[in-house]
């Protein structure tokens, strides 16, 4: 079986010459949830960058479904980005649209057939228990209801991975739990989950699998692993 | 691209053209001008141009016979004009004929050479010889100054040539002035783009992470830029249409065709031709200022 995702001797130096990642080789199967570890700066954002082509490596291949994403041609990336559901730390909500409209509007910009909009909307909404806060906009939420939207927009074209990059930095633990509530269903329709994260106590309760990374390199990935650092 | 997405493009872009309401107002105006030069310009140099073409293509050579060539010298004469490569045609102007015809091209000022008729005619009897082509008349006169019995040749070449000389400097001078011009229209419009995008910087980036093609991302600006120059197009064409209008009718109505032997060119004519040209002209400008601003937005 292919992995999801493979990548083989990743190197990525920035331009302005800062090392991120020195040699990341990985294997992820399609469906497992996986934590990315690490202290700051380690290079757990540049990881995950890397699988979307926000940032491509400057040395290795990285399979994602078996093709190699490093050799993506500009014009074949926003496909790639379609099988790839996209969380952020920031939320990145349009403050002018609704919930609803938020949704909504990663189909349109893939020119999604309109008629199948409004179902799948809902359903994602109702996946994340907001679907009464359909008319809001973001301001009029809470930042775990926000977090919560930009989720149901991440999974909204069923992509085969959603990556998340400390989808939880923003949030009281209570608001965490909800996210992580929600992931977990994510991970248990079919849908692998890769998440860089910070959260201790999350990383050691809800435990799955653990890479740690250290100046760009992994230095520990357990099958059923634990956060590691002190808080 | 489907109807509804393309309708979603121009609604977008729209949207944008009224939201930047001083932007907007200040990138057409500078098309509006840009333009509306650009066309009273090429208006004068098009006639100049055909009016420069059209005195070409009269112009003929003037062979003056020798005055003490017989009549069978004359005829010689006349038949070796006629050997000459691209002659068209070789016609007697007698030496009083062409005093009449040069008093009357004075016009007013004719009447002083009144006093020259009969003896004191300067004039030497002459051949009016026409080449197939306006060029060859400079060929055809030095061939026919070789011959015997020729006095002196004349051709009108040198006011043709001067006259496309100052068409020449005309046309350099405007074509800096007027690439500076648009230039600044490009400029301004990318501006005004500029700002749309900066505005919606967000919504781009979220348009690329979840898998908008930069196509779809560029379309509205693109309809945005185009909407701005055509835009800016339309009262320099109007005012064009309508002043050429005016001066054509008042040179038909002066009968200026007759007595200068020059036509304008038509009026319907001119004005399809200016008004594709400007129509043209805007939606370049605005789709090179838009392109020129968001190409650096795509890369997310
Ligand atoms: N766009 C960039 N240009 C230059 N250097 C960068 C860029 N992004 C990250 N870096 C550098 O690369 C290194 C790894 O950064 P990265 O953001 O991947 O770390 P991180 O593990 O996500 O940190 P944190 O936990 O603080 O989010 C850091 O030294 C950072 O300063
Ligand atoms: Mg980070």
């Amino acid at each position: 079986m292919i992995d999801l995702i493979e990548m083989q001797d990743v190197w990525k130096s920035y331009a302005n010459g800062v090392m991120a990642v020195n040699g990341i080789s990985v294997h992820i199967d399609k469906g497992e949830f996986v934590y990315i570890v690490g202290p700051s700066g380690s290079g757990k954002s540049t990881f995950i960058k890397m699988m979307y082509r926000e940032e491509l490596p400057t040395r290795g291949k990285i399979f994602i479904d078996g093709t190699d994403i490093t050799k993506l041609k500009q014009k074949q990336i926003p496909f790639l980005r379609r099988k790839i559901g996209v969380v952020f730390q920031d939320f990145k909500l349009l403050p002018k649209l609704t919930v609803y409209e938020n949704i909504a509007f990663a189909l349109e910009v893939i020119e999604e057939n309109p008629r199948n909009i409004r179902k799948k909307v809902m359903e994602v909404l109702d996946l994340v228990n907001l679907k009464h806060k359909a008319r809001s906009f973001p301001n009029e939420l809470s930042g775990g209801e926000q977090q919560r939207v930009s989720i149901a927009r991440s999974i909204v074209n069923n992509p085969t991975v959603v990556v998340a990059d400390e989808p939880t930095g923003n949030l009281d633990p209570e608001n965490a739990w909800t996210i992580m509530e929600i992931f977990e269903r994510i991970n248990n329709n079919g849908t692998t989950v890769v998440m860089a994260t910070h959260n201790k106590e999350i990383v050691n309760r809800m435990v799955k699998r653990v890479i740690a990374i250290e100046s760009g390199m992994i230095v520990r990935d357990d099958e059923q692993g634990e956060y590691g650092y002190e808080a | 691209m489907k109807l509804r997405t393309l309708m979603r493009h121009a609604k977008e872009g729209a949207k944008s053209l009224g939201r930047n309401g001083w932007m907007t107002f200040a990138s057409i105006s500078a098309v509006t001008v840009a333009l509306l030069l650009v066309g009273l310009f090429l208006t004068v140099m098009l006639n100049l141009n055909s009016i420069a073409s059209q005195v070409e293509n009269n112009v003929e050579v003037r062979v003056f016979i020798d005055r003490t060539a017989t009549k069978e010298q004359q005829e010689t004469l006349k038949n070796q004009l006629q050997q000459l490569s691209h002659v068209k045609s070789v016609t007697f102007v007698s030496k009083e004929q062409g005093l009449e015809d040069f008093i009357k091209s004075m016009g007013d000022d004719g009447d002083v050479f009144k006093s020259m008729k009969g003896k004191e005619n300067p004039l030497p009897d002459a051949f009016v010889v026409k080449t197939d082509k306006p060029k060859e008349t400079i060929d055809v006169a030095k061939a026919a100054k070789e011959l015997n019995y020729v006095d002196e040749v004349n051709y009108g070449r040198d006011y043709v040539e001067k006259l496309f000389h100052v068409v020449d400097i005309l046309r350099n001078i405007g074509l800096v002035l007027i690439v500076g011009l648009l230039f600044t229209s490009i400029f301004l419009i990318a501006n005004t783009i500029k700002l749309t995008i900066v505005a919606r910087r967000r919504e781009i980036e979220i348009m690329k992470l979840v898998g908008a093609t930069d196509a779809f991302v560029r379309w509205p600006y693109f309809i945005e830029g185009l909407m701005l120059g055509v835009l800016g197009s339309i009262i320099p064409f109007l005012l064009i249409a309508i002043g050429y209008h005016q001066v054509y009718d008042w040179f038909i109505g002066k009968n200026y065709q007759t007595y200068l032997f020059v036509k304008l060119i038509p009026y319907e004519k001119m004005t399809l031709y200016l008004g594709g040209l400007l129509v043209l002209l805007g939606a370049v400008i605005g789709v090179w200022g838009s392109l020129t601003s968001v190409r650096k937005f795509l890369k997310v």
